[in-house]
Order: C-alpha cells, then sequence, then structure tokens
C-alpha cells in the first residue's frame, strides 16, 4: 500500500486549489531549471531507470521512446503531443490530473519537450472535457504570466510554447498517428507505420505522443529519483499508478497506489469491496475494455501490472479496473462493449469495419440466445481475424473482450441458446447472421 | 462507424460569423503554423456550433471552409465523422447520456428509459425546443457512473430521481450545478477518504529548494597538475 507521503497527485480529488500558487506550495514547479540543467540525456536517463512505462495502455518505456526523438533539431522541428484524449471505457485519470493538477502536467510537458529537444506542445484533449480545457487553459496562462513557459522557459534558456487542442468525439483519435491526423485538421484515422512520429508525425516534423499520466509524473520522477519511482511495484512494472474502479463495488473511486497491488487490496482498501462482497464477485475487466475479462478465481490473487495480468491473457492497459458482480449479465456487457468499437471504428480496414458490426450483432442475437452454438466458433473465428488484420489495435481491441468472454464464460452464452430454443419448435439461427 | 448525414441541406438558414465568433476563431489560429490553418478546422466548427443553437448547417460549414481556405467536402467530412458534431436541430438543453458498459452496470438503462419517457423519442426535440436527448458512448467518468453530459458540463452519479429534478429545474430556467449527485468529492470514493489525509502534504514543505538533485553527474575532476 501506498503512504500518502509517496504520491505524486496530491490534490487527485480536487480537495485543494488547482492554481499555481497553491500547485507549487505542493511541489509543482520546484527547481525546475535545475532539473533541466543537466541536460536531455540526464533526464531521458533518469526516466529510463525509474522504468517508468507509457500510461495511456501500451506500456512502452517513456525514457526510451523520448531517445527515438533525433538527437539534432535538423530543417524540422520538434513537437511533443499529449494524448489527453481519454476514451477508453472505464478511463478518468487524465481528467482528474487535468483538472485537478494542471500544473504537475505543463511542468512535465516542459521537461520532456526539454528531453527531446522540442519547443511546441499540443495537449489534445477529448472534446467533451470542456471543463478540464477550460482548468488547463487558465493554467497554461498562469504559467506563461510567471515565465514558466513560453521564451526563456523557467530561466533555462530554453524557448517552449505549449498549447491546448481539442477533438470532438472519436475515440479513434486516441491512436497516436490517427490523433496526429486529427490535430492536422483531418478525420482521425490511423496511418500506417512505419515511418513513425518520431521521424515523421505531426505536420511531418518528428514527435512524440506520450499519455498525460506518462507525462505529468516525469518532474517528481526527476525530484525525489529515479531510484524512489523504481522502489514501487516489481521489476519492469515499477512505480506508482492511478487506478479508476468503477462498475459494481461498493464506492467507485479514483486513486493513485503502486504498481503490482493486489486487486483484491486494491478493490478491499479504497472501494469498500465488491457490493455483496467479494463472494459475489462474477468477473472483472482489469485494464479498460479493451482487455480480456479475468474470472473470479484469477482475481482473487492477480497482482495489478503489466506482467502479471499478461500471464493470464488480460492486461493492465490503463489499470481501469470495470468490476462485475453475480447479477451482471456478461454477455449484455461484452455486446455493448462491441457496440462501442462498431461505433468508433474509423471505416478506414475492412476487417475492422465490417468485423466490429458482425460482431456485435451476433452477439446480440446471442444475449437473446437467438443462435446456434456452432456460432459461438464462428464469432472466435472472425474475432481473430480482425485482430492482427488493421492498421491500428482497434480491431485487436474489439476482438479481446469478446475472446475473453468466451474463454472464461463460454457456458454461459450456451446455456442461454439451449434455454431459448426449449419449447419453440422452429428456431432461425444463421438465417440472421448475415444483414 | 457511425453514420451521420445532413438530411435536408436545401431547408437551412444562411450563417455568419458573429464577431464573438470571428474572434475567437483568430485565437485559436495562433496556435498553429500560419501555413496549418487547417488544424483550427475542429475547434472552428466547435465555435460556430456553438453560435449556430448546438448545431452544423450546411452554410455554416461553408463558412468554417472559407474562413479557413479549405474546401468544402473537407469540413464536410470531419464534421460528419466527429460525433459531437450535430447535423441536426438539437434542444436548448442537449443530454448526451453515457451508455456504454461502465454507467450501464450501474443504471444507465433506466437514465435512458426515463429521458425516453420524460423527453420524448432519442434525437427529438421537445419541449418548445428546449430539450433533446440521445445516447453517447463513453465520455471518460466512470467512476462517477451513471452519467449525463448537458450542453458542457457532466452530471454525475445520477439517479432517476436526480435527474428528473436536473430536467424540472431547466423546464423551470434555473441552472442546476455540474459534477456529482452523491456525497463524495469529485472522484473520490464515497464516506472517509481513504488516501491525500497528511496534512504535510499541503503544508508548503514540498515547495522548499531542493537540496540536492538526485543522482546528479558528478562534477569532472579538477585537472591533474
Amino acid at each position: 500500500m501506498l503512504l500518502d507521503k509517496d504520491r505524486i497527485f496530491t490534490n487527485l480529488y480536487g480537495r485543494q486549489d488547482w492554481r499555481l500558487e497553491a500547485a507549487k506550495q505542493r511541489g509543482a514547479w520546484n527547481s525546475t531549471k535545475e532539473l533541466m540543467q543537466f541536460g536531455p540525456e540526464w533526464i531521458c536517463d533518469q526516466i529510463k531507470a525509474s522504468g517508468l512505462r507509457g500510461r495511456g495502455g501500451a506500456g512502452f518505456p517513456t525514457g526510451l521512446k523520448w531517445t527515438f526523438m533525433p538527437k539534432v533539431v535538423k530543417d524540422r522541428p520538434h513537437y511533443l503531443v499529449v494524448n489527453a484524449d481519454e476514451s477508453e471505457p472505464g478511463t478518468c485519470k487524465d481528467r482528474d490530473i487535468m483538472r485537478h493538477d494542471p500544473h504537475l502536467l505543463i511542468e512535465g510537458c516542459l521537461i520532456a519537450a526539454f528531453a527531446m529537444r522540442a519547443n511546441k506542445c499540443y495537449i489534445y484533449l477529448r472534446g467533451e472535457y470542456i471543463y478540464e480545457r477550460e482548468v488547463l487553459e487558465k493554467a497554461i496562462a498562469e504559467a506563461y504570466a510567471a515565465g514558466l513557459v513560453g521564451k526563456n522557459a523557467c530561466g533555462s534558456g530554453w524557448d517552449f510554447d505549449i498549447y491546448a487542442h481539442h477533438g470532438a468525439g472519436a475515440y479513434i483519435c486516441g491512436e497516436e498517428t490517427a490523433l496526429l491526423e486529427s490535430l492536422e485538421g483531418k478525420k482521425g484515422q490511423p496511418r500506417l507505420k512505419p515511418p513513425f512520429p518520431a521521424n515523421a508525425g505531426l505536420y511531418g516534423c518528428p514527435t512524440t505522443v506520450n499519455n498525460v499520466e506518462s507525462i505529468a509524473v516525469a518532474p517528481t520522477i526527476l525530484r525525489r529519483g529515479a531510484g524512489w519511482f523504481a522502489g514501487f511495484g516489481r521489476p519492469n512494472n515499477t512505480g506508482t499508478k492511478v487506478f479508476c474502479i468503477s462498475g459494481h463495488v461498493e464506492r467507485p473511486c479514483n486513486v493513485e497506489e503502486e504498481m503490482s497491488i493486489p486487486l483484491k487490496t486494491l478493490i478491499e482498501e479504497h472501494c469498500g469491496g465488491v457490493r455483496g462482497g467479494w463472494g459475489n464477485l462474477k468477473s472483472i475487466i482489469p485494464g479498460g475494455s479493451s482487455v480480456p475479462m479475468i474470472p473470479k478465481d484469477i482475481c482473487d490473487t492477480v497482482l495489478m501490472d503489466f506482467d502479471a495480468l499478461r500471464d493470464v491473457k488480460s492486461g493492465l492497459g490503463t489499470a481501469a479496473v470495470i468490476v462485475m458482480d453475480k447479477s451482471t449479465d456478461l454477455v449484455r456487457a461484452i455486446a455493448r462493449i462491441a457496440y462501442f468499437y462498431k461505433h468508433e471504428s474509423c471505416g478506414q480496414c475492412t476487417p475492422c469495419r465490417e468485423g466490429t458490426g458482425w460482431m456485435w450483432r451476433v452477439l446480440e442475437r446471442m444475449v437473446k440466445g437467438e443462435a446456434e452454438t456452432s456460432e459461438i466458433d464462428t464469432l472466435l473465428d472472425v474475432a481473430s481475424q480482425v485482430e492482427g488484420h488493421t492498421i491500428c489495435a482497434l480491431g485487436d481491441a474489439a476482438a479481446w473482450p469478446i475472446q475473453g468472454l468466451i474463454r472464461h464464460f463460454r457456458q454461459e452464452i450456451e446455456d442461454r441458446i439451449t434455454n431459448y430454443r426449449q419449447g419453440r419448435p422452429h428456431v432461425q439461427g444463421h438465417t440472421l447472421a448475415a444483414e | 462507424m457511425s453514420h451521420r448525414r445532413f438530411h435536408h441541406p436545401e431547408n437551412h438558414e444562411a450563417f455568419a460569423f458573429s464577431s464573438a465568433s470571428e474572434e475567437q476563431i483568430a485565437w485559436w489560429e495562433r496556435k498553429y503554423p500560419a501555413e496549418r490553418r487547417a488544424s483550427t478546422v475542429i475547434p472552428a466548427l466547435w465555435i460556430t456550433q456553438k453560435q449556430n443553437a448546438g448545431w452544423l448547417s450546411e452554410p455554416a460549414l461553408r463558412a468554417v471552409a472559407d474562413r479557413l481556405g479549405m474546401t468544402y467536402i473537407r469540413v464536410y467530412e470531419i464534421a460528419t465523422f466527429y460525433t459531437m458534431f450535430n447535423l441536426e436541430p438539437v434542444g436548448k438543453y442537449h443530454f448526451q447520456v453515457c451508455g456504454t458498459t461502465p454507467c450501464a452496470l450501474r443504471g444507465a438503462d433506466k437514465l435512458k428509459d426515463f429521458c425516453e419517457r420524460k423527453i420524448g423519442p432519442k434525437g427529438h426535440v421537445s419541449g418548445g425546443g428546449k430539450f433533446s436527448w440521445v445516447e453517447v458512448e463513453c465520455l471518460g467518468a466512470c467512476v462517477n457512473a451513471p452519467m449525463i453530459q448537458i450542453n458542457d458540463y457532466y452530471y454525475e452519479d445520477l439517479t432517476i430521481e436526480t435527474l428528473e429534478k436536473i430536467i424540472d429545474d431547466f423546464a423551470s430556467g434555473k441552472e442546476p450545478e455540474p459534477g456529482t449527485y452523491v456525497k463524495r468529492q469529485t472522484s473520490a470514493p464515497e464516506g472517509p477518504p481513504t488516501s491525500l489525509t497528511d496534512e504535510s502534504l499541503y503544508d508548503g514543505s514540498k515547495g522548499k529548494p531542493l537540496a540536492a538533485i538526485p543522482n546528479a553527474p558528478k562534477p569532472p575532476e579538477p585537472a591533474q597538475t
């Protein structure tokens, strides 16, 4: 369990003031100039040594990512783009950082931009976060007025401009290249990689896209030392993390905890346990809607980190824990997630555009039981053909929850199909499949 | 993918930017390199939608295209791609009910049923132009589920009772406060806090200059003579 003195986001809930003076009292912008004096390589080395892995879902080592940027600025300027398009169902952590601790984010932007030799930063917020954008714009204005950003930011000699940008309700813009397309004023459709953004990103210039939380923890890591951050969690899964626990718990909440905390401890300590007691638990989606669900017997012991969840064929994702108790209709819950992906597919790749709709329609019939048992295998087959055959990971993200459902709760779908058939002399199955 | 188009664009009224909208678009434009004016398109459409009673008409899209030096089709494809842009009139108070799984697990279906009864069918304007509602995908406030975005702001931890009160308040000309509708601080757990209770976090001690930077590189050895 993490102690208060080791929490980075000390104003996660907005009990204190978010404005500059109060943020400084809590340690933001403390000695920023001194942190920058040893140069970009030193910063990248510290972040690497801290073991910080990207907090936006994929878990790529952040310090390493920063070193992919060219070492010298040539004819094209470098850009830092912060991904605040938080739309993964279950996830609402970046929102709290932006509305309650915006100065930690802005300071992190300066340090990260300096580490990758960028003079400009765009923070791309999802369009719905209007209040969060208003706060962030005010905080940016405060930082400019205080000389913390702008020309000679913090007296470091580095010029740094930072801007908030917003989207307009497209989940796909959380994918880094779709986000860049959107920022350039186009439809948010992911780009083929390579070239990777570090070579050709925003406006064709070297760009790094990072999640809000990855950026916002960076200054505190430098201030307290890479070893301090690396001291939490298991090796390769270090640090602290903001978890979002929603669904059937007594008291849903966001909380910053140490990585590798047992899932059960997290829920019992901070959320008052599962509704109706731990015994009433049916299944948990541990990392946002894109990762496969895990049944109760795995939840009993699993640790909340990248490797432990990967070992049980799920993932940490954004650490958005969606808890479902025994009253939940799991098929319906996953059918709703399938609808989400159908709605949010950008339409660029055929397997995803057609596959997400197909999978949703089949699942809707399975909710009622109006299907053939053999269609479960067909569904699995289609899911595996969508997975890995698209430009971006939305296809994978649409397939995984369905695979997770069938892996652990196939019986439930079969029972429903059997029950539906009982007492009915004639059932149309397959004929309804193709629309 | 979502599929949205204009229905009867021939009936749309003419559109011209107000000076306030002009000013805001110019403010956004300054954020991007001069030769990258298209980057302003989403903020510009949003400002236009605000001015045009919450939705975008064909003349409005053309005005944005002209303003930013883009072809109409580029602006049209953006307005139809991004779901926050409404292509039909909406109510003065436009309710976006989150229906994705985390909200559904905590009763979003009841809110949808209630909206249907109280406001009317999905996507229709009722109450003399005052209300409309739609179901939207995850709005990113999952620990405060179920929730509704009404115009710009989030109304969280709702029940049918609190939602009814909110609708009645809007109907009678009041502006109910956004935020959570149960006793809790934003995204903190209800009841006694489980974290961030240590007062020394807030006494200013964290703002004191650092005695030393951890892992600072060693200064170079003085040259041997």
